[in-house]
């Protein structure tokens, strides 16, 4: 699996065909399948080998994210009130926006998997380019997620310090760089591809520009969901998520001069005149305490919550890598109803993703 | 040789099973969305985690394929969520086991206040 952007540079018949090839001379290889490899009987047997080949790397990859939905399970069951506290600090609103993009990719890419068995190449490119922008903009909503929490603070386990109000950081900005080298590097490469009449190159860069300046309808999705939210229900979700940490920092102050407090109490009594007064304000104080302890599980809740979904990011990343290596293929009108196992095993992969992320949407930001 | 035609190597899904899928995920996407809103409690982990595993099928027997696959492929996917719901189930009987000995942390270093 390639998960690099960079097309792979032969544009002939592959490795597939091998160096066998010149063995049997070429008069044995005339009308046959360009992408047949010689150790397969048939196009059919090709494909279901490939297809069994990567069900098996599915497995491995269920059961790599089974790991941290075990840590989901457990710190779940050891720790509910940690759930029923972050589910505050979470928008449902741009995670279901989120599923939606996701769930239309995977039903561009299934139907990318329709036209290249059909062999409508023009369909199959515009399908593709459709589903890495689906990717590309799921991206840009969990930019906005993810900026938003580090400017309020709301970050993994001990760095977890929710803010009144939000710091006005670059953080976007800063995340954005990458897609704002993309759209420069491919506006380039597709201009070179148009002076220098390569029209597959061109139309290559083409489609990633389109990917790549996607990100920004994300970007403009994830901040312009939440003001929807908030005409509808009078108040902004920023301010609803403010109000929480209002609450919570509130709490965390109270318990700590509460603490002081018992504690000077104790410090200046040693006569016992005074350990009333210390055993009264201890039960407000065992429950702000309470608080502080809560805030460090809100806090681990958040490391699993940032792992998950970053590990998904990542398997996001790579798919659009894949993606990109099968636009360039269809470019090249490598694909048709004789040939189109790798549209298939990486559609396979896409919707892996897109199932695994069908759990993770409920899991942590619907569930408190 | 083989088949010149892709309906011999593989099904070729209409369009019409496409779209009534994706309507069909978006629609549970919206009810999971709204059942969220009424806080059901304790129920909520388990009409949430039914309607994913309603989507998850979904995209598994339609947009994977799987129905109309090798028997083979969908069997092994199903072992492997065998293996995943073990795994999970054991340790959650281990955690529950050992749970109520532990010995609640006082020092306020290690508690974080």
């Amino acid at each position: 699996m390639s998960t690099t952007t960079a097309p792979p540079p032969e544009a002939a018949p592959p490795e597939h065909s091998g160096g066998g090839n010149d063995d049997h001379g070429h008069g044995h290889d005339h009308g046959h399948d360009p992408f047949l490899a010689h150790h397969f009987g048939s196009a059919k047997q090709q494909f279901d080998a490939g297809k069994f080949g990567m069900w098996l790397f599915l497995v491995t990859e269920i059961l790599f994210f089974s790991g941290l939905f075990c840590a989901y399970a457990v710190y779940r069951s050891t720790h509910p009130e940690a759930f029923a506290n972050a589910d505050q600090y979470l928008d449902p609103m741009l995670g279901a926006a989120n599923t939606a993009v996701l769930i239309f990719s995977s039903l561009t890419m299934a139907w990318a998997v329709r036209a290249a068995q059909l062999g409508q190449q023009q369909l199959l490119v515009r399908l593709l380019t459709i589903t890495l922008s689906c990717a590309s903009i799921f991206l840009g909503v969990k930019a906005v997620e993810y900026s938003h929490k580090w400017d309020l603070g709301i970050l993994w386990s001990s760095m977890f310090n929710p803010q009144l109000h939000a710091h006005h950081s670059p953080a976007l900005l800063v995340m954005s760089i990458p897609a704002m080298l993309a759209v420069v590097a491919t506006a380039i490469l597709f201009g070179l591809g148009k002076s220098k009449q390569k029209p597959v190159q061109a139309k290559f860069w083409g489609c990633l520009l389109i990917t790549s300046a996607a990100y920004f309808g994300g970007v403009g999705l994830g901040l312009v969901v939440p003001i929807i939210e908030g005409a509808i229900t009078g108040e902004t979700a920023v301010e609803v998520a403010e109000h929480a940490a209002a609450t919570e920092h509130a709490a965390v102050e109270h318990a700590a001069a509460e603490n002081a407090a018992v504690k000077h109490a104790a410090d200046h009594t040693a006569d016992g005149a005074a350990t009333t007064a210390a055993t009264a304000g201890s039960v407000e104080a065992a429950a702000a305490e309470q608080v502080a302890i809560d805030m460090t599980y809100t806090g681990i809740f958040f490391s699993i919550y940032f792992v998950m979904t970053g590990l998904h990011g990542i398997h996001i990343l790579a798919g659009m890598g894949v993606i990109a290596w099968l636009l360039y293929r269809s470019l090249l009108g490598h694909f048709g109803p004789r040939y189109f196992g790798p549209v298939d095993f990486v559609g396979l992969y896409w919707h892996l993703v897109d199932l695994i992320w069908i759990y993770l949407f409920p899991l942590l930001y619907l569930i408190g | 040789m083989d088949s010149h035609d892709s309906h011999e190597i593989a099904h070729v899904m209409p369009l019409k099973v496409l779209f009534s899928i994706f309507g069909l995920l978006i629609f549970f996407t919206i009810l999971t969305v709204a059942i969220a809103e009424l806080h059901l409690g304790r129920w909520e982990i388990i009409i949430s985690m039914l309607i994913a595993t309603t989507k998850a099928s979904l995209v598994a027997v339609y947009f994977m394929h799987l129905r109309y696959d090798n028997p083979f492929n969908a069997m092994v996917f199903v072992f492997s969520l065998v293996f995943v719901a073990l795994f999970l189930g054991f340790t959650l009987v281990d955690v529950e086991q050992y749970q109520p000995d532990l010995i609640p942390v006082e020092d306020p270093i290690a508690t974080g206040s």
